[in-house]
Order: structure tokens, then sequence, then C-alpha cells
């Protein structure tokens, strides 16, 4: 076997090219395309009464105005229901265009195409749309009362009500020595990647073809959904993704409103087109998430450990649901966490509101779930006089009831079944790297100088690598260069270094030999996408079963050409040689020649794979029966279940006795996502984790005001943590392998960021010594609860009965 | 019938990493829409377009400047340097480039750029700087990837690199 490159921090493939500016972003792509702008609403409820152009077209440079009327077919029907379930019984999705009625403010209303987008943006200057303005329903308080309606037809404001039950949970409470209840509010954040979306698209008129660039973390799912849209077959259209400028869960949905309006108009014009979102079009026009209102209400036993769990919970879904519930039900399944929570009952209710549409963004609802169940955690040791680590210890699953069932069917459909895990051993890590049982003398040293800190912590389970499945492609060309292809796409995971770390190992070649090649659909047509933290477990895994597969193949070649037992052979550094005796080999390129017979040598070494150049059976096929020409092969990964990584974190925070400041002193992760293919590249996504985390409990919220406008639609105003917010995170890491698949591995993507805000409010907590049950939290904020505070008696036992 | 274009062309001349290029772009052009879509010099990145975010960085006469908040126009006499004027080939990395890549300080790499840029005018008024003095350097630009952990790292590693290749 070749020097392993799994399980080594090897450098990344990718970032000499991003380094010196030779990244292809998509609006690097399409020198010299028409480009689009738009034409958005600037109310969140009301009707189109008119449309009108102007002058706009006598503008120089104006190629097209679109407004709904002018969409043909499918194109003018609203846009697909992605998910559908059977809860989601009001789903409602946009038009590409806004149709007589409006929902948010930033809705599509008009597209101009235009030589630039300076132009194009004139041209928008110059359309007057008039509206009669509706009331509008913004905040879930509103929406959930149901009096003011964001669609006429959807009563009660809700999309979709959901409840799961295991256990009988009236009875489990009623009998309950202890209960407390906790209401809990989480605002909105959202994905917010460096770069918005974007597409261009090269209509090719002659052939009747469409590619579609697309900074996407779907190419296939975009480009069924534009085939369908545009009413091409599937052969006609490819979709490639160029690099991407980050997505954290946005650039899951599609097909935007922009996907489907580019190409039809370059179709239409027979030129290329382009969009390139701004950024204020990225806060009112894409997708944002977090916002929930939750009650829990808990019965545990004197000792602290659970013994009935009951949650309601209000999720804001926004104007529309393309996406379906994914994140409430997610909310809802990983709010358990690593505990057992005695019986438990959880029901959601989905609503609308006159808001940018509600999508996953990183950890997609379980930052909410995790807050609710960690919350709930302090608040039972805080009621008991326990410590808030023994109180979790309790509740733990335990190693050796592993394969665990919740008995509560997952966001994939499938049972929320933990894999593995050890999470005893986690906490027992985390505590040691923090210094949990030194913290008391910390802080009264820190009290001596007049400063409070609070010590907070949050754990999680996360289901990741979710089906149904991936691919990959591996072909080895008769220069030795081997290329892998898998259909999901990369907006900064390095996909292109971890995958060929994968196959390199499998098939025993140098790793500077691989080329990775993700979300092509020229490349890989049958893919899903890169979302729930499944881009190393389910392509890892795809492009492992194929390079295996190649592998196979290449010892069977090699054992005919050596004369030998494929049995006996083995490939290192790209040679295959019979063991124990290295003379006899032959290179991995040359049976790639071999591999492929032939009629025409191209080269001089493929003079050998002709028809006169060896000895071959005359009575069989140059290609047997069960074979294929050329030295590759492709398999797909479809696994049962997801499989459930966890993590722990902790954080000593200080808080200003005066101005109410928040500091975050140390931050410290226990992680175990199973084996870890590129440790640093896992730790890498654990910080940037954490550091949206941080933002999203210290820092981001979007700021609506009654009339549906949104205040902070600006980097300026919307606080995105710089170098100066963020802590230095220390980490620790469990290895604890699935053994769900054939590298034992779980995802990492979204790990960061799950627990930071229940860390944070159990940090503030504790160096308060009232509960913190809504976040994020400014200073203002804890000044004004430290004010509340002070007027009442007994803070503490708010909720108990 | 067309109305005078509200952007008439206007020949300008600027000095983009060393080179001495013409275009032609109307007075409101940006200096990012300019390097990026008349020079063809697609490493420097617009995230905000409003000076906030730190990805279009580029160096004026040495210094760090939003190119998004700078009209084409009013960089002409001035030496602009784009994360391609650090380093252009993939295979001869800068030693801020060098550095970014063996910390692991960059994931999307969209703001990596403006990060380029910046610390390499950051290290040469302050070669060897302190893990505090690294972190407030960087805090200027956003990234939404990386949590600036390796950003750091990255800039003490440059400072260590640069030194390495004058000794």
């Amino acid at each position: 076997m070749t020097t392993r490159t799994v399980g080594e921090g090897v450098q990344r493939r990718e970032d000499p090219r991003l380094l010196t500016g030779h990244g292809r972003y998509l609006d690097d792509l399409g020198r010299g395309a028409l480009q689009a702008a738009f034409v958005r609403s600037p109310h969140a409820h009301a009707r189109i009464t008119d449309i009108d152009i102007g002058d706009a077209w006598e503008l120089d440079g104006v190629e097209a105005v679109y407004t709904w009327e002018d969409l043909p077919g499918r194109v003018a029907e609203p846009l697909p229901v992605l998910i559908p379930h059977p809860a989601l019984t009001h789903a409602r999705t946009g038009y590409c265009l806004a149709k007589d009625e409006v929902n948010h403010v930033g809705e599509a209303v008009v597209m101009v195409v235009a030589r630039d987008r300076y132009v194009a943006e004139d041209a928008c200057g110059r359309i007057t749309v008039r509206y009669e303005t509706l009331p509008a329903v913004v905040g879930l308080d509103l929406a959930r009362r149901g009096e003011r309606l964001v669609h006429d037809d959807v009563p009660g404001n809700v999309a979709a009500n959901l409840r799961q039950e295991v256990g009988d949970v009236d009875a489990a409470m009623a009998a309950a020595p202890n209960t407390l209840t906790l209401d809990l509010a989480i605002e909105r954040s959202a994905s917010m990647p460096l770069e918005g979306k974007g597409v261009h698209a090269r209509w090719d008129t002659d052939d009747g073809s469409l590619r579609l660039y697309s900074s996407t973390q779907t190419s296939t799912g975009l480009r069924a959904a534009v085939a369908a849209k545009l009413d091409l077959p599937l052969a006609k259209v490819e979709v490639v993704t160029p690099d991407v400028g980050g997505g954290f869960g946005v650039k899951i949905v599609h097909p935007w409103p922009e996907e489907v309006l580019v190409p039809w108009a370059a179709r239409m014009l027979g030129r290329d087109v382009k969009w390139v979102e701004d950024r204020r079009e990225h806060f009112v026009s894409s997708a944002h998430e977090r916002g929930q209102l939750q009650e829990v209400t808990v019965g545990f036993d004197d000792d602290g450990r659970l013994l009935a769990l009951d949650v309601r919970f209000w999720h804001d879904n926004g104007a529309y649901t393309p996406y379906g519930i994914i994140v409430p039900i997610i909310t809802a399944t990983q709010l358990l966490g690593p505990y057992k929570p005695g019986a438990y009952r959880v029901e959601f209710w989905s609503v609308y509101t006159n808001t940018v549409l509600v999508t996953p963004y990183r950890g997609a609802g379980r930052p909410q779930g995790c807050f609710a169940m960690e919350r709930t955690m302090d608040a039972v040791a805080a009621h008991l006089g326990l410590d808030r680590t023994e109180v979790r210890r309790r509740n733990f699953i335990q190693p050796d009831e592993m394969p665990y069932d919740q008995g509560l069917m997952f966001q994939d459909g499938r049972p929320l079944r933990y894999d593995s895990g050890d999470f005893p051993s986690s906490l027992q890590k985390l505590v040691d790297l923090v210094g949990w049982d030194d913290f008391a003398e910390y802080r009264a040293a820190a009290s001596t100088e007049g400063r409070t800190v609070g010590l907070g912590i949050g754990c999680y389970v996360e289901g990741t690598g979710v089906g149904p499945y991936e691919g990959g492609h591996v072909q080895v060309e008769t220069s030795g260069r081997v290329n892998v292809a898998t259909g999901l796409t990369t907006q900064g995971q390095g996909h292109e270094t971890v995958l060929a770390q994968v196959v390199a190992d499998e098939l025993g070649v140098p790793f500077e030999d691989v080329h990775v090649t993700t979300g092509d659909t020229r490349r890989m047509p049958y893919a899903v996408g890169t979302f729930a933290s499944r881009g190393a477990v389910m392509s890892g895994n795809a492009v492992a079963l194929a390079a295996r597969g190649v592998r196979a193949k290449a010892l069977r070649i090699a054992a005919d050409a050596l004369e030998v037992s494929p049995d006996d052979l083995d490939i290192e550094g790209g040679v295959i040689s019979v063991r124990g005796a290295p003379g006899t080999s032959i290179d991995l390129r040359t049976v790639a020649v071999l591999s492929n017979p032939l009629r025409y040598a191209f080269d001089v070494s493929a003079q050998a794979a002709t028809q006169f150049a060896g000895t071959f059976d005359p009575d069989r096929p140059p290609v047997a029966d069960d074979d294929e020409p050329g030295l590759e092969g492709q398999d797909f990964y479809s696994p049962t279940q997801a499989t459930f990584a966890n993590g722990m974190h902790a954080a000593i925070v200080e808080t200003d006795p005066v101005t109410a400041e928040i500091r975050i002193l140390r931050y410290c992760v226990v992680h175990d996502c199973g084996v870890m293919v590129n440790p640093m590249i896992v730790e890498g996504q654990v910080h940037g984790g954490v550091a949206q985390g941080v933002g999203g409990a210290l820092y981001e919220r979007m700021v609506y005001d009654e009339s549906g406008q949104l205040l902070n639609a600006s980097f300026m105003d919307f606080l995105m943590p710089y170098a100066s917010e963020v802590p230095h995170v220390e980490t620790d890491h469990l290895e604890t392998p699935s053994p769900l698949n054939p590298l034992g591995l779980k995802g990492a993507g979204e790990a960061g960021c799950i627990p930071v805000s229940a860390v944070i409010a159990s940090a503030i907590e504790d160096a308060e010594g009232f509960p913190v049950r809504s976040m994020p939290i400014s200073p203002a904020e804890l000044w004004e609860l430290r004010r509340q505070h002070a007027s009442r008696t007994d803070p503490a036992q708010e909720g108990a009965s | 019938m067309s109305a005078p274009a509200a952007d008439a062309p206007l020949p300008m001349t600027l000095q983009v990493n060393g080179v001495v290029r013409t275009l032609s772009a109307p007075a409101r052009r940006l200096l990012s829409d300019a390097l990026r879509h008349d020079l063809g010099l697609t490493g420097t990145h617009v995230g905000c377009e409003h000076g906030v975010c730190g990805a279009c960085t580029v160096l004026v006469d040495g210094e760090p400047a939003r190119s998004c908040l700078m009209f084409a126009v009013s960089a002409q006499g001035h030496a602009i340097t784009t994360v391609e004027g650090v380093g252009d080939d993939p295979a001869a990395l800068s030693p801020v480039q060098q550095a970014l890549a063996e910390c692991h300080g960059l994931q999307c790499g969209f703001c990596t750029p403006g990060f380029v840029t910046t610390i390499t005018a950051y290290l040469d008024e302050h070669p060897d700087p302190t893990e505090d003095e690294a972190r407030e350097a960087i805090s200027g630009n956003l990234c939404r990837c990386t949590g600036y952990q390796n950003i750091v790292k990255a800039v003490l590693r440059a400072a260590e690199l640069r030194r390495e290749e004058r000794a």
C-alpha cells in the first residue's frame, strides 16, 4: 500500500489557484454576457395594480424588459415545492416574477436585461410599479394569532403542523416529582456567504442546448428543475458549478427565480445572459433562518433524570415554503441531543410571515433545538442545585446502548437512530479541556479584581450524511492521471483534496496524480447536493467504492499481463507488483493502455493495445461480455440512514458590570465526527462554524419593522463578526467510527455552529445569576435583563412548579 | 430612438501590477468593476459593494484601499496592486500566499484576495507582529468560512517566511 494520506492534514489542492486570483467564481465567467437586474418589491405585502415600463426601453443598451405577463408556459407557473411532506398541508411558493401580489420586500417584479449591470439598473430606475398595500404579517406573535393573513387561502398562516410523541408524556409528566416550563426565543440570522448567488446561461442556438453555470449547492437538482421549467429535454441541459464563494445552506434552494429567468432570457435573446446578486438583494431576496418561539415543559426526578419532555414551538417560515418543513423537523428531532428524554412529545407550527423565506442555514434547525434542550438542562440543574455537567451525565445515552433509537422519524423520513458515540468520554474531555472543576477558583480570582465571569456548556448530536445517495466515477488515463468525479458541489470544504486523499489510498497511487471534479453534470449526472454535512460521508464513500472497483479491474488486467494471480498483486505508487517479487511489475498507466483494446495507436505507449501488438486468445472477444473498455468505473453510496456526529462546547465569558459588554474569554470544543480524512480541514470547519455561532449568539439578527422593511440589510448594519469578535477556539477530538459506511465517516460541516447560542446563554446565565431565555443577546438586552431581575425577588424559580 | 447613454465612455490609463493599461469606461465605473470586467483581473472580488467586507481590497500606492469605493477614473496616476500583482503563479506563491496555504487560512477563497493584499501591505510596515497585532491587522476584513484563527496564524507564518527569505 502506498503511504496513506487519509488521516493526514494534507495541504489543500485548491489553494494555490484561489490564492493567486485564479479561482473561477460565477462573476468571473461570461465576460461580455448581457446582464440582468431586477425591479423588486419595496412592500412586504401588496397587490400590484400597474407596471409602467416607461422609457426604460429608450436607454442605449437595454435588450429586454420582462414582467410576469411575458413568461410562457411553466416559466409562468409557481416555483416547485422541493420537499413535500404530508404535514405541509398549505405549501405556497412564489413565481419567478410576481403575479398580482407580492409577499415580501425584495420579491422580483420586473426583469431587465442590458449591455451591463449599470445600464440594467438605470433601466430599472425608469420603471414604475404601482401597488395597493396590504397589512403585513411580521413576527411570530402576529403570525400565529392568525388575524392577518399572508396568503388569503392559508387559515391561521399555518403552513404545517406536525406532532410526534414517544411514550405517554401526559402520564409521565403527571407522575414527575419536579416540572419546569421555559419560554424561549431565537431570532433570525442568515447564511450570508461572501459571494452571493449568481447565474450565467449560455444558450447554443445551433444545438438547441443550454449550459448553465450557477453558484449553487446542487447542480443536478438545478438541472432537473430548469429542464422541467423550460420544457427542455434533460439531455439538452448541463449545469456546471464553478468555484463557489460560500454557501452555508442558502444555495441548496433551487431553482431560484433568477435560475429560471436567466436561462430563459438567454434562449429568448440567443445571447449569453448573466445575473450576479448584489448584497442588498441577498439580504432581501434569498433566505434567512433560525426564528422560533419555543415552549418547553420538562418533568424530572430529584436526581435530575428526565422523565418527560413536552415541547411546542412556532417556526417562522417566511413568505413561501419551497424547502418544505425540513428546518422545523430537524429542530423537533435533533433537540434531543445526546440525552434520553423519557417520554417525549414535540409539536410545531410552521407559519407564514411577510418576510424573506426561511430555508436551511448551517445547522438547519439544530441550533434552535440545542438551545431548547440545553437551556432545559441548565434549568434542571439550577432547580436541583446540581452541577450542570452532572445533570447532563445522568441523562446521557451510554456507549453500550448504541445503536440507540429515539423512536422518531428524522428529516430523511428514516428512523432517528444514533449509530455510535461516546458521550461520557466527550464530556470528560471537555471538562478537562476547559478546566471545569477549577472554575470556582478562577471565578473567585476574577471577582477580587471586580470582574464578572461565567462558564457555559452545550452538547449536541448532529445527524449527518443523509441520503439518498451520491456517486463516484474514477478513471485512470494512459498517462497515469486519475480523474475522479462526484456530482455534489463544493463551497470551500476542500473536496478536491479530501476526495483525492481517499482515492489515492484506495487505488494506491500518488495523491498528486488524482484530480477531482465536483458539481459538473457532464461528469456525473446522478447526484443530490451539498447540505446536511454529507459531502465527505456520501461522496467520500462513493469514490472509495468506485476506486475499489477500478483497483480490482487493474489487478485483473495486470494479473493477465504478468501471468500471476490477482491475489498476489499489490498497487503502490501507481505501480502494480507481485508481492515479495518487486521486480515483476507493471505500471498502472500501462494497465490503462491494455484495458482499452485499440485499432489506432495515438502514441507510442498506446501501441501495446493494438491488434498486432501481442498475444491474445483469438476465441475471446477483445472486450469480454461482462466487461467494458477502459480502466474506469463508477459506484454509488446509498445508506439506510444518517450517521450521527456529536460535540460538546464550553465557554468562559466576561460581562462588564457597567456597560454589560459580553466578551468570550475562552472557547473549547470537543468534537467527534468519526474517522477524519483530513484533520486540518475538519478543524477549519469547526472554527468556521463556531465563528458563525458566535455571530448568531451575540451580533447577528434580522431587524424587521412592523411594515416588513428589513432595517439592517447591509454589512454595515448586519453585524457579522470580524477577527476582533471571534475567540480563539481550543479543540480536542474523539474519533468514534461510524459502523454504517466503509470509511467510518461522519459529517463535520455544520457542527461548530450548533451549540454556540446555548453555550453563550449558559455562560452569561452563570455569570449573572439569572436565566437567559432569548438569543442573540446584545449588551443593551443584557443590561435590561439586569434591570428586570434586580427588581424581582426570586428569578431563579421562574416557571417552576 | 436611443437616448444618450448615461455612461458615455472615457479613455483612461491605469497602472496595474506595474503595467500601464488603457481602457474605455464611463466615469462612474468602479475600480473593482474596471479591474474585473474591463481588464480581466478577476482575482479582486466584490462581496458587499459598500466597503465593509474588504474582499475587493487592492493596494493603491502600497496602501490597502477598497476598490468598490473608488472610481476607476480617480485611480489614474496611482500604482494599483491586485492579488495577481502580489503573486500570479500558483507554482510560485508569495510568502503571504504560501503561509495562508500552509495554515489552512482559506476555505471558499472568496474573501482571500482581500486578505492577501491587506496582510502583504501590513507586513511591509510591521515585519514582526505579535499574535494580537496580527489579529488586529486583519480585523477590517470579513471571512465567513474560517473563523479567522488560521488567518491569524498565517500572518505570523508569513512574517517568518519573509524573514527567512531576506536572511
